[in-house]
Parts: structure tokens; sequence; C-alpha cells
């Protein structure tokens, strides 16, 4: 584990940018480089920044199909077992045949609704690793901007092509401003 | 091959800047800007208005649920319903309020899919009035049935017989698509807030902020690796909510459609009930938005343009509903049935007449043909006299639906006509109060708009912009009118 002077980890090094062009340009850069282990921080998604740092598609819908699935079965489940096998209901005389399943779908088609949209809505905090209660990040005071105007790339000390000088220089030449060492507690 | 060329060029520069050049956010504002302005909405001390405002529907809200309180106590017999008018205030305000949220999720969810870009400055706010107005609706169902403490039957669960629900009921398929509906869009609406709470957190200034809001915000920190999954989930989203909000009127109108009341028992139902919640929806939009725009100095971000868009909803949404209405004259003209032919008269020339040629015709059919004219799109006042025309419009349209095919029953000796009482008056008017007092309350406390949402409409969140000096996404600004 790489450490400062006073004894502090060092978690990453860090830069900040002047706009959201000069920072989607730095991240090409940074992924030409060869490194794994970065990130880049914005006030909002920047359009094609996936493809600037090199990563693929998210495959959070896997997760999504896959509460889409337990959801259509769950309905299924609830459905069928009372009306087939717990208390055959007989409404008014009215037909309870095969041919009535249809009035089965629309129970099933917003529990499959309700189930993908949980499954989407936990997916993305586990896959984000999320809620945490902090993170080395915001030990740098400038990144407090981060949500309002500021745009950050910050290249960890894990990563193996980590080196102080090299990264410092990568950080100046792709235009990066106020460049620092982020602290890791 | 000298002139004709450059004459084509500049015509498509024109083009293209008439196109082009109408920024999202005027004057050209940056992305600080947004931020200070639209957190300072919920950061500044209340003004003396929101107090003043907050204390009437605060007071209506109270007595709306004192009327609640009244109505399960002493029981249904307090409200002017009687057979065979079994459906009357309630199921009218619980199909006004339901539909009232569609046009939230229409802006979140369906222009979301659609990249209509200048959904980002009212997203946030319609959304909110769609959780509220949900909340309003399902207020009724639940009362409605007489003995509230067995609102539980209808949850899948049996009851104390061991008898199990009507899955093939329409009532049980609303049930799931009202609370499917409701949570869907909290789990969206929570979504959209996390990076906007992030943005609180780090400007909040007292420990007790500074708590809540970086408990809410989850930790975000806006890293790339996070809104690539963020995206992809708000994006399914969108997807599945589109679906989903289509569904649930069209269920909603299944209550209707599957019953044998002449007027109730027609397969246009769906799409027709579908047409109106957007139009309603839109009317109570901007009958939140135009005040607080002009309230918290918003004019740069809820533009003219935007109220333009909105307006051009109506029209098209105001138009399909009229299309419906006369579908249904024609169909029961043309289907030959005696007591479909009889209730449409009594529509039109019976107890109810001026609530259908005031409200159907004159507030829901024709008021909005204003906005065919691009001089009442663009004025505030004709834009807010129309909303509140389409919205009580919208009211009328569903307790002529509800109540007028009832008063006329198969039998003769059986005819009578709904009067309301205080309670049923005062219980709408306080879910007027909760709807208004939960809003009021919500532009307190959250921001308002979309903020990280908002900033990707600014031509400076463009990753390629300035390298084409030539073409700009935005004018230099200063032409456009903000108020």
């Amino acid at each position: 584990m790489m450490k400062t002077p006073f004894g502090h980890n060092v978690y990453a090094m860090a830069a900040e940018y002047p706009s959201a062009a000069a920072l989607y340009e730095a991240a090409k850069r940074i992924r030409d480089a060869g490194f794994r282990r970065w990130d880049v921080y914005s006030p909002f998604p920047i359009h094609g920044m996936d493809e600037a740092m090199g990563l693929g598609k998210s495959w959070l819908s896997g997760w999504v199909l896959f509460g889409g699935v337990s959801g259509l079965l769950t309905a299924a489940l609830v459905e069928f077992g009372p009306s087939w096998g717990l208390y055959r209901l007989d409404v008014h005389g009215k037909p309870w045949n095969f041919w009535t399943v249809p009035a089965f779908f629309p129970i099933m088609f917003e529990l499959t609704i309700l189930f993908s949209a949980f499954a989407a809505f936990f997916a993305w905090q586990g896959m984000n690793r999320l809620p945490r209660w902090n993170h080395p990040m915001f030990n740098w005071d400038r990144f407090s901007r981060v949500t309002n105007d500021g745009f950050f790339l910050a290249i960890e000390a894990r990563d193996p092509r980590f080196t102080e000088e090299g990264v410092h220089r990568l950080l100046e030449e792709t235009g990066g401003q106020h460049i620092t060492i982020v602290h890791e507690d | 091959m000298d002139a004709a060329p450059t004459v084509a060029s500049e015509t498509i520069r024109q083009a293209e800047r008439r196109i082009a050049h109408v920024p999202l956010v005027l004057n050209r504002r940056n992305f600080s800007w947004l931020t200070e302005r639209i957190s300072a909405v919920v950061e500044q001390t209340a003004p003396r208005w929101w107090w003043v405002a907050f204390t009437i529907t605060a007071s209506a809200a109270t007595f709306g649920l004192f009327c609640i309180g009244y109505q399960i106590s002493t029981g249904v017999g307090t409200w002017g319903n009687q057979i065979p008018v079994g459906w009357a205030w309630d199921i009218t305000n619980f199909v006004f309020w339901i539909g009232i949220g569609h046009a939230g999720t229409l802006i979140s969810a369906i222009l979301f899919l659609l990249r209509q870009k200048w959904r980002t400055s009212i997203n946030r706010s319609a959304e909110a009035m769609t959780l509220f107005a949900v909340i309003c609706a399902a207020i009724f169902p639940g009362i409605h049935v007489g003995r509230f403490w067995m609102a539980w039957y209808l949850a899948p669960i049996p009851n104390n017989w061991g008898i199990w629900q009507n899955f093939r009921s329409a009532l049980m398929w609303d049930v799931f698509a009202v609370s499917t509906y409701f949570t869907v869009s909290v789990l969206f609406w929570y979504t959209g807030l996390v990076p906007d709470l992030a943005t609180l957190r780090d400007r909040a200034t007292t420990r007790v902020r500074k708590f809540l809001f970086g408990i809410f915000a989850l930790g975000w920190r806006g890293s790339n690796r996070n809104w690539r999954h963020y995206e992809m989930a708000y994006l399914l989203l969108a997807g599945l909510s589109t679906p989903l909000v289509l569904s649930v009127h069209s269920v909603v109108s299944f209550d209707f459609a599957t019953t044998v009341i002449p007027t109730w028992h027609t397969t246009i139902f769906p799409p027709y009930f579908v047409a109106g919640a957007i139009f309603g929806g839109f009317a109570m939009v901007l009958t939140l938005l135009l005040p607080c725009r002009a309230m918290f100095k918003l004019q740069d971000v809820i533009t003219p343009q935007h109220i333009d868009k909105m307006a051009k909803i109506i029209l098209l949404t105001g138009s399909f509903v009229g299309y419906a209405y006369m579908m249904e004259f024609f169909v029961a003209w043309y289907s030959g049935n005696a007591y479909e032919r009889f209730a449409f008269w009594n529509r039109v020339l019976g107890p109810y007449w001026w609530y259908w040629w005031l409200g159907m015709l004159f507030c829901n059919c024709l008021s909005p043909q204003l906005f065919w004219f691009r001089w009442c799109r663009r004025n505030i006042l004709v834009v807010f006299f129309v909303s509140m025309c389409v919205n009580a419009g919208m009211w009328f349209e569903r307790f002529i639906i509800i109540a007028g095919g009832l008063i006329r029953d198969f039998l003769p000796s059986s005819w009578r006509v709904f009067h309301p009482t205080w309670v049923d008056i005062w219980t709408y008017i306080g879910t007027l109060g909760i709807f208004t007092s939960l809003f009021l309350l919500f532009v307190r406390f959250l921001p308002m708009i979309a903020m990280s949402e908002v900033k990707t409409a600014v031509p400076e969140a463009d990753p390629h912009y300035g390298e084409l000096p030539g073409i700009q996404s935005v004018s230099p600004g200063g032409k456009e009118r903000t108020r």
C-alpha cells in the first residue's frame, strides 16, 4: 500500500477538468494508456463516456429479466393456486374452464412489471455497491463540486500501472487541474 | 455552379438554426446557476405566500380527513349514494385522481424513451404529482367499501372463511394495477432523485440536513461506473412504466366496460380513458407548474417552449377525447340499441345536461382547440385558463360517465338523480387539500427540477461541445422571451 510522508494510505491520484468535453477526451487517453482501476466523476451522465472509458454494456438488464420472470411465475401461482386448487370460486355461475385463462393475464402483467421494477431498483444499487457511508474521494475538499459543476478523474493507486510520476504527467498532459493525491482514510 | 450552392447552403443553415437554436435552458445559464437556483427553492426560508397557501390547503386536508373519519365511523349513508346510483362522487374522484397521475408517468417514461430532452425541466415535479394523485385516488376505493376495516379483503389472501378473491374480476385487476403503479412510480421517482439528493447533501450547512440527505443519497458520488448501471436501470424503469401506465387506466376502464350498464359497456373505453387521463394530467401539471415557475423564478428552466409543448399535448389528447365522445354517440346511433340511444340522449338533454354542455363539450372538446394558435400557447393566462377548464371538465366527464349511466336504470320506477351531501363535497375538497399540501411540502423539501437531468440539456454537457465552431446547439441568447 502506497503511503504519503504523513502516513496516510493513498487511494488515488485525481485531477479536475474544466468541462465535460475535456473529461471525455482525458478519459480516452487514460483508457488507451491501459489503466484498469480508475473512474471519472461528473454531475450528470456524459453521453458516450462508457465507450471513452472502455466499458461495455451494463448487464443490469439480466437482473430485470430475472425479476420479470419471477413476477410472472408468482402471479401464476397466486392466481391458479387459489382459483383451481384451494377454493374454486363460482361467481354468478360464470364459467371457470380453461378458456377463462385470459382473465388472469392482467394480474400476471402487473406483477411482471412490479418484480422487474424492484429488480432494476435494487440491481442499480447492488451493482454500484450502494448504499455506502463514505468513499475516499470525499476526502478531497474540491470533490464536493462533483454534484454541482465539477468534472473529476481519479486513477487508483491499486492499478498495476500506477506510478506517482507517470500518472501525474498523464493527468497534466490531458489538461487536468488541481492534481492531487486522495487519501484512503 | 457559383450562385446556386451558396443559396442552398444558406437556406439549409437558416432552416437548421430554426430547428436547433431554441435552447431548453434560456440565457445561457451554466451548471452552477442551475444548481444554485433549483437548490435555493429548498434551502431558502419559506416565502410568505407558501405559508398562506399551505395553511389553506392543510386546513382543507384536515377537514377532508375529518369527513373521511365521519364517513368511516357512521357509514356510507353519509354520502348521497343510493340505489340505483351506487357509485357516484367516490368513484368519480378515484378515476379523476388516478387519471391525473398519468401525465407524470408519460413525461417521465414515455418522453424519456422518445428522447424528448424538454422533459428534464418538468419530470420531477410531474412524477411527484403522480404519487400524490395516486395517494388521493387510493383513499376512495378504500373508504367506499363501507366497512373500511375489511379493506384487507382486497389483498390476495383468503378471508376468515378460507374464500379467495376472484382473480377474474376487473376490480381485482384494478387493485393490482393501482398498487403496482404507485410502487413503480415511487421506485422510479426515488431513483431519479438520488443524484439530486447528493447535490443537496454536498451543499448542506446544518448537521440534520447533512445527515438526512446523506442517508437518502445512498453515498452517491457521480462516478461514471455508477452512472452506467444507473442509466440502464433508469432506461428499463422507463420501459417498464410505459406499458404499465397504459395498462392502469385501461384496467380502470374495465371496471365499467365489463358491466352491462348502457354507456359503460363499450370497447372504446381503454384508449378513451388513457387519452383522457393524459389530457387531464397535463392540465394539472400546468396548473401546478405555472405558479411555481413564477414564484421561484424558474422561467429560464421552464421556458415558454416547455409550456408550448405541453399545450400541444393537451391539444392532441383533447382531440382524441373529443373524437371518443363523437364515436360514442355514433355507435349509440349505429348500434340500434334503444337503451344505448336513450342513455346518450339523456346525457345531452337529461338532468345532467349542463354537465355535458359545460364540462364535456366546452371544457374538454372546445377549450383545448385554442391551442391551435401559437399566441394562445404562448400566453400564460390563456394556458392557465384552458388548464383549469380541463381540470374541471375531466371531473365532470367522469361523473357523467359514472352517475349518468346509473341514474336511469332499466326499471323506470327506480330512476333517481344523485344529490351530493356535504360529506361528499368536503371529502373531495379534502383530497384537493391533501394533494396540494403534499405538493407544497415537496417543493420545499426536495428539488422540484431534476438538476442532474436538466444539466444534460445544456449544450456544454455534450462531450463534443465546441468541436464544430460553426454549428452550436444554442444561439448566443438574449432574444428569447422569458416570461
